[in-house]
């Protein structure tokens, strides 16, 4: 086994430390060692976007990311997306619209639509999902997550 | 999915990765944005020693351009950093179209160019783009620094062409001429997140109605990304007609060597490279017009 | 079926039921703090994982663990022999029958590996790494056999058997003949003979469908603690506690009272989440170990090595009269059982002709062993198979007629009273509505206009499952009750199960906090799946209610000390017929209950039998590229009578997702095969689901038929939406660029393939 890397990274906003061999994942050490288990495995090889977070506010698969890259960058997972005054809008929408039936695929599809919104206030529908195809649901045939994101949209762009 | 234990290491200087390149004896991975080495990692594909991460060489994180010397990309680039530069967009579309289409969003904030080129899938999306447009590797290695035509890149279904010791730092191409335009497509059953069932890729310059000069390139039809020359030999000094079209897409098709495996039979790759010549040679002119 | 008492309550004026309250568990959801299976963590927790044939089919001659025991790290190795040996017999499963041996035998090899990925061995080690480790220390010796991988291969003269001792049973006779052919069965109505004698038009085509698999997003986990008193606890994410409790039981050989099955949240299910899998491997690792096992599947192992649906061969014959009454059907269904006997062509012969009235019909059903992953149910499994050939058959034949397709489903339409070929007849159904709905749709009414676009449709029936559930409920003393309800929640039932509570008792939804508990917190309650939970389990809290009700009206009548019979209950409130000064919220006598004899629960145990069937309708546009084969979705529609929509938005999100599965299913998945039998895409890059730009926005037209065996009139809603789609698209394909495909996926190499044909 290689010897641990000490990494300082900060997690949701928190300075946040952690040991590491060097074949961990992001997502690994984000979900067995720091407890944050609202990101999720679907595939381990990029292509469902279960396990998407945002680096430096960027989304992207953490199963293809090295736990060890995380020194001095920024991760947003599920669980930093609401604040102290609830829920951000598109955790709202989604719950509104029922755009999620078992929920597995949620955390990812929130990061994912919040990289959106933060780039592109207004997508159309075409440009969400564009934007949305590496993230797959299984459930809801996409259709309530669409409308999710656009009725967040026009929340987001009228606050 | 379990990896192999391996060391890690974020050079900061290309001697000090070249130096770590070669006292790992060939059982060094580089990581720009792992999309490709971690899957190959994960299923038992690759084994190795030292994970060694680029991200932080200056050299490997340019993307620059200027109208004498064209546009140069690092390897550490990402693909949605290379499709959202306004140069990138304005000058090199047929980047924008590649670059755009590897993986998904998630994958294309990781993924790069350099990456993409280095893999030599024989169904890479980087490829066909890269040789039309004249691209030329600048690799790095204990001997220095030499250039590879992209062209000349790939040698074998996921080998290229440097030595033992070498890296990819960048990925150069010539300033975009007038009335010049490129464009790439490919084919996929999904519209997103597919291996290429075949693309290609063409690159031409117009006087009036004539095709000056022209470059084609195929891919996943062959064990490497091809620059069919026959092709654009067909549509050089020719005008743009559907019968000098036609010319080129039968020099592509017969280029084409492809196996049938799960993604595509023979046949319907040798067909689709007719097809996806004719669109890329349309959209190619499109772009030389708007040029 | 015997007449029932009428159970539909007939209500028109809801207060809960029809709205769209968010779902309870829905701020746990989107927050990332919901509990699944793989989340779970306890103290010196072990890892496991499964050593897998590289094989589709061969002997195992031998199997030396002892370099894998002795790596740093690892605790326990077993492989089939630490499971106790199992007496053959049949256990009722709810979605399918299972044989104990096969179980035993699937989740952990005995002489014979199947099919590539089947478990051979399990480690358990202090991480996953090194358990991986040791799964390459692990030596086994084959003799490799020759696969056969399609029902085809698998019947043909002198093919390799799967089982050398399996004889056919036919007709429920064995007839001694050795075969990969486990089962033959039959359903017959009338006379087919004389039925295609009269017939003015017959059509008879030959389909081929490839394995698909449920594609849920989560994989299987379980984790397992055989604790020091010998209790053992497992929590894992299944479509079923109970039934997981009641296999993992057996297997271990213990009596269920000393196995708790604790649900986790469980991310996807689709009847692939029923059979165990980890669950009694963990068990044992655990049992070895004396510490907690986890085990959570790869991606590649899911495809690999759980339950994908049948692939199968299915041959139709129809015929018709020339004013266009279907007069004779026959069908001949082969469906693959995967490497253990399955039985999938009978919920398809159940199925095949189930929204017509057809008067001579004649089924053939044969279960196939074939070296491939054991067939587990993917939603109304067995059914789109048949659906596929079926509607494409009627298809034809409305082009040959000259008549509407819509038009002539009406005309044929399966109606109350109308007999199916297995036996029962219908009883109140919503077929002819939907047909109705669906021709009075935008989608159907609109012109589609441009080139190389078509319009398709198609029909489909399931007929749902009762079987058991049980629930209780406290009453607080605020006047919200905490509801306790054994079916796990995969699409939104706890909330579904909430509402129809909440309207027996005239409260709000969120005065209801349900929750899925284990299996010593709540009664046996089946499988969520067979479309059962806001039928069946919505009985057993619907009877709950009425339990609290009883009791609220006799502790009123206490408080107010005055006889039962005049105290009214209505909407929450309740007060004397007599002295209407007397009254009080639901929530006020709540507060009341410690003074008026203690605290109230209310209980019920439900084996419904008045199940509704359902009937639904696809329409959808689609354009071909064909240049390259490629089938775009223009736009999708469903019409399906749901019986009463408790929640809309959750029965809308059913049925959207069937389609989608059903629009993968007919395109782009299937799994593909090496020529030796291994899977060559066990990975989501090459087992390729609809991705969002893949689908448009999917609209749902729901009719409401009252199932007459509910009170709130609940159909079962979410297998029926898999079961049109394919042969909707395929429908669609033939009116846009006028080639049939037969086979399923039609992928873009298809769609080319039958257009150079035709050309």
């Amino acid at each position: 086994m290689a010897k641990k890397v000490h990494i300082t990274t900060t997690v949701n906003g928190e300075e946040t430390e952690f040991l590491c061999e060097p074949r961990q994942t992001l997502l690994e050490v984000l979900r067995d060692d720091l407890d944050l288990t609202g990101t999720k495995e679907g595939c381990s090889n990029g292509n469902c976007g279960a396990c998407s977070v945002l680096l430096n506010g960027q989304v992207v698969d953490s199963c293809l990311v090295m736990a060890v890259e995380m020194e001095g960058q920024e991760v947003t997972t599920i669980e930093g997306v609401a604040s102290a005054d609830g829920l951000h809008p598109l955790q709202q929408k989604f719950l509104e619209h029922a755009a999620l039936q078992c929920g597995i695929c949620t955390p990812g599809f929130i990061m994912a639509a919040k990289a959106l919104l933060e780039a592109e206030p207004n997508p159309t529908e075409e440009r969400i999902r564009l934007y949305l195809a590496g993230n797959l649901c299984r459930c809801t045939g996409y259709d309530k997550i669409v409308r999710a994101v656009q009725d967040a949209a026009s929340v987001m762009s009228k606050a | 999915m379990a990896l192999n234990a391996f060391d890690y290491a974020a050079p900061q200087s290309v001697d000090e990765a070249v130096s770590l390149l070669q006292k790992g004896n060939g059982k060094v991975g580089i990581l720009a944005g792992g999309t490709d080495i971690l899957p190959q990692l994960k299923e038992n594909r690759r084994k190795i020693d030292l994970l060694l991460d680029i991200k932080k060489l200056p050299e490997a994180n340019v993307l620059s351009f200027d109208a004498s010397n064209g546009l140069r990309i690092g390897s550490a680039v990402s693909c949605s950093t290379t499709y959202n530069h306004p140069d990138v967009r304005t000058r090199y579309p047929a980047l924008v179209d590649c670059s755009s289409l590897i993986g998904s969003v998630q994958i294309q904030n990781r993924a790069t160019l350099g990456g993409n080129l280095c893999n030599a899938s024989p169904a890479g999306d980087s490829p066909p783009a890269v040789i039309v447009l004249g691209g030329v590797c600048e690799v790095i290695g204990p001997n220095g620094q030499r250039e590879i035509a992209a062209e000349d890149f790939f040698t074998a279904p996921g080998r290229n062409a440097m030595e033992a010791g070498e890296f990819l730092l960048a990925v150069r191409f010539p300033a975009p001429v007038a009335h010049s335009g490129a464009f790439f497509l490919r084919f996929i059953p999904r519209n997103e997140m597919d291996i290429a069932v075949a693309n290609a890729a063409v690159s031409l310059v117009l006087d009036g109605n004539t095709i000056t000069s022209a470059r084609v390139a195929i891919g996943a039809v062959a064990p490497t990304p091809l620059l069919v020359a026959e092709a654009g030999a067909a549509l050089v000094g020719q005008t743009i007609s559907d019968e000098t079209i036609e010319k080129a897409c039968v020099a592509t098709r017969a280029a084409a060597k492809p196996i049938s495996d799960m993604r595509g039979t023979i046949e319907q790759r040798v067909h689709l490279t007719g097809v996806l010549t004719k669109r890329a040679i349309q959209g190619a002119i499109e772009r030389a017009k708007e040029s | 079926m015997a007449a029932q008492e009428e159970d539909y309550l007939g209500i028109k004026d809801y207060k809960v039921i029809g709205t769209r309250p968010i779902r309870h568990d829905g701020v746990d959801k989107v927050t990332g703090r919901a509990k699944y299976g793989a989340d779970i963590d306890l103290a010196g927790m072990l890892h496991g994982k499964v050593l897998r044939s590289p094989h589709a089919h061969a002997r195992i001659k031998s199997i030396d663990v002892s370099k894998a025991e002795a790596l740093h790290g690892v605790k326990a190795v077993i492989t089939v022999k630490d499971l106790p040996l199992q007496e053959d017999k049949i256990k009722d499963l709810g979605e399918g029958a299972a044989n104990l041996m096969d179980l035993r035998c699937n989740v952990l090899a005995e002489n014979k590996v199947l099919y590539h990925g089947h478990a051979i061995v399990a480690v358990a080690a202090t991480d996953a790494n090194t358990a991986e480790e040791a799964l390459e220390l692990i030596e086994v010796e084959y003799e490799v056999l020759s696969p056969v991988l399609t029902v085809h291969d698998a019947i043909a003269e002198g093919a390799p058997l799967l089982f050398e001792e399996q004889t056919t049973k036919s007709l429920g006779e064995d007839t001694g003949k050795k075969s990969n052919i486990t089962t033959h069965f039959q359903h017959k109505l009338g006379d087919v003979e004389a039925g295609f004698a009269q017939a003015d038009v017959v059509v008879e085509r030959e389909f081929d469908t490839a394995t698909v698999h449920q594609g849920y997003i989560e994989p299987q986990n379980a984790t397992a603690l055989w604790n020091a008193d010998g209790q053992v606890t497992v929590w894992c994410s299944t479509q079923g506690a109970f039934t997981v409790r009641e296999q993992t039981a057996q297997l271990l050989d213990l009596p269920v009272s000393q196995v708790k099955v604790v649900p986790m949240e469980i991310g996807g299910g689709f009847g692939g989440k029923i059979r165990v899998y980890l669950e009694p491997l963990a068990a044992v690792l655990s049992k070895k170990t004396g510490r907690p096992v986890k085990m959570v599947m790869s991606r590649t192992e899911v495809l690999q090595a759980t339950g994908p649906t049948a692939g199968s061969y299915v041959k139709c014959k129809m015929g018709v009269s020339k004013d266009g009454k279907i007069v004779a059907a026959q069908a001949t269904l082969m469906y693959e059982s995967g490497g253990f006997p399955g039985n999938w062509a009978a919920p398809g012969s159940m199925c095949i002709f189930g929204p017509y009235n057809i008067p001579n019909i004649h089924i053939d059903g044969y279960e196939v062993l074939v070296n491939k992953p054991q067939t587990m149910a993917y939603r109304a499994p067995g059914a789109t198979n048949a659906a596929f050939a079926s509607e494409t058959v009627i298809d034809e034949i409305c082009e040959e007629l000259g008549v509407d397709p819509l038009d002539f489903r009406f005309q044929n339409a399966a109606k109350e009273g109308s007999r199916r070929a297995d036996g029962p007849t219908y009883p109140r159904i919503g077929n002819e509505e939907c047909l109705n709905v669906a021709r009075a749709t935008d989608h159907y009414k609109s012109k589609l206009e441009g080139k190389k676009r078509g319009r398709g449709v198609a029909s489909g029936f399931w007929f749902n499952a009762g079987l058991q559930s049980s629930a209780s409920a406290s009453v607080n003393a605020d006047g919200k009750i905490s509801l306790v309800e054994g079916s796990t929640d995969i699409g939104g039932s706890r909330t579904s199960l909430a509402m129809q509570l909440a309207e027996v008792l005239g409260l709000q939804a969120t005065d209801i906090k349900p929750q899925v508990a284990d299996t010593d917190s709540v009664g046996e309650t089946d499988v969520t799946g067979g479309s059962r939970t806001t039928f069946a389990t919505g009985w057993a809290v619907y009877k709950v209610g009425l339990d609290i009700k009883v009791q609220m009206i006799e502790r009123a009548a206490k408080f107010w000390e005055i006889p039962k019979d005049d105290v009214k209950y209505e909407d929450g409130v309740l007060s004397s017929v007599s002295d209407s000064s007397k009254t009080m919220t639901f929530a006020e006598l709540a507060g009341k209950l410690d003074e008026t004899g203690g605290p109230v629960m209310g209980r019920a145990t439900v084996q419904p039998p008045g199940v509704g069937g359902a009937f639904a309708i696809v329409i959808v546009d689609v354009e071909v590229d064909t240049d390259t084969g490629k089938v775009e979705i223009l736009r999708a529609s469903i019409v399906q009578d749901v019986g009463k929509a408790i929640h809309p938005s959750y029965v809308e999100g059913q049925m959207q997702g069937g389609v989608a599965q059903g629009i993968g299913w007919a395109l782009n998945e299937e799994y593909a095969y090496k020529e030796d039998g291994t899977l060559a895409n066990g990975s989501l890059l090459d087992y390729r689901m609809p991705t969002c730009l893949d689908l448009p926005m999917i609209e749902t037209h729901i009719v409401e038929v009252p199932n007459p065996g509910h009170p709130y009139g609940v159909r079962g809603v979410g297998e029926v939406p898999i079961v049109p789609p394919p042969a909707a698209v395929a429908n669609a394909i033939y009116d846009a660029v006028g080639v049939r495909l037969f086979d399923l996926p039609m992928s873009p190499g298809r769609v080319l393939e039958a257009l150079w044909k035709k050309a």
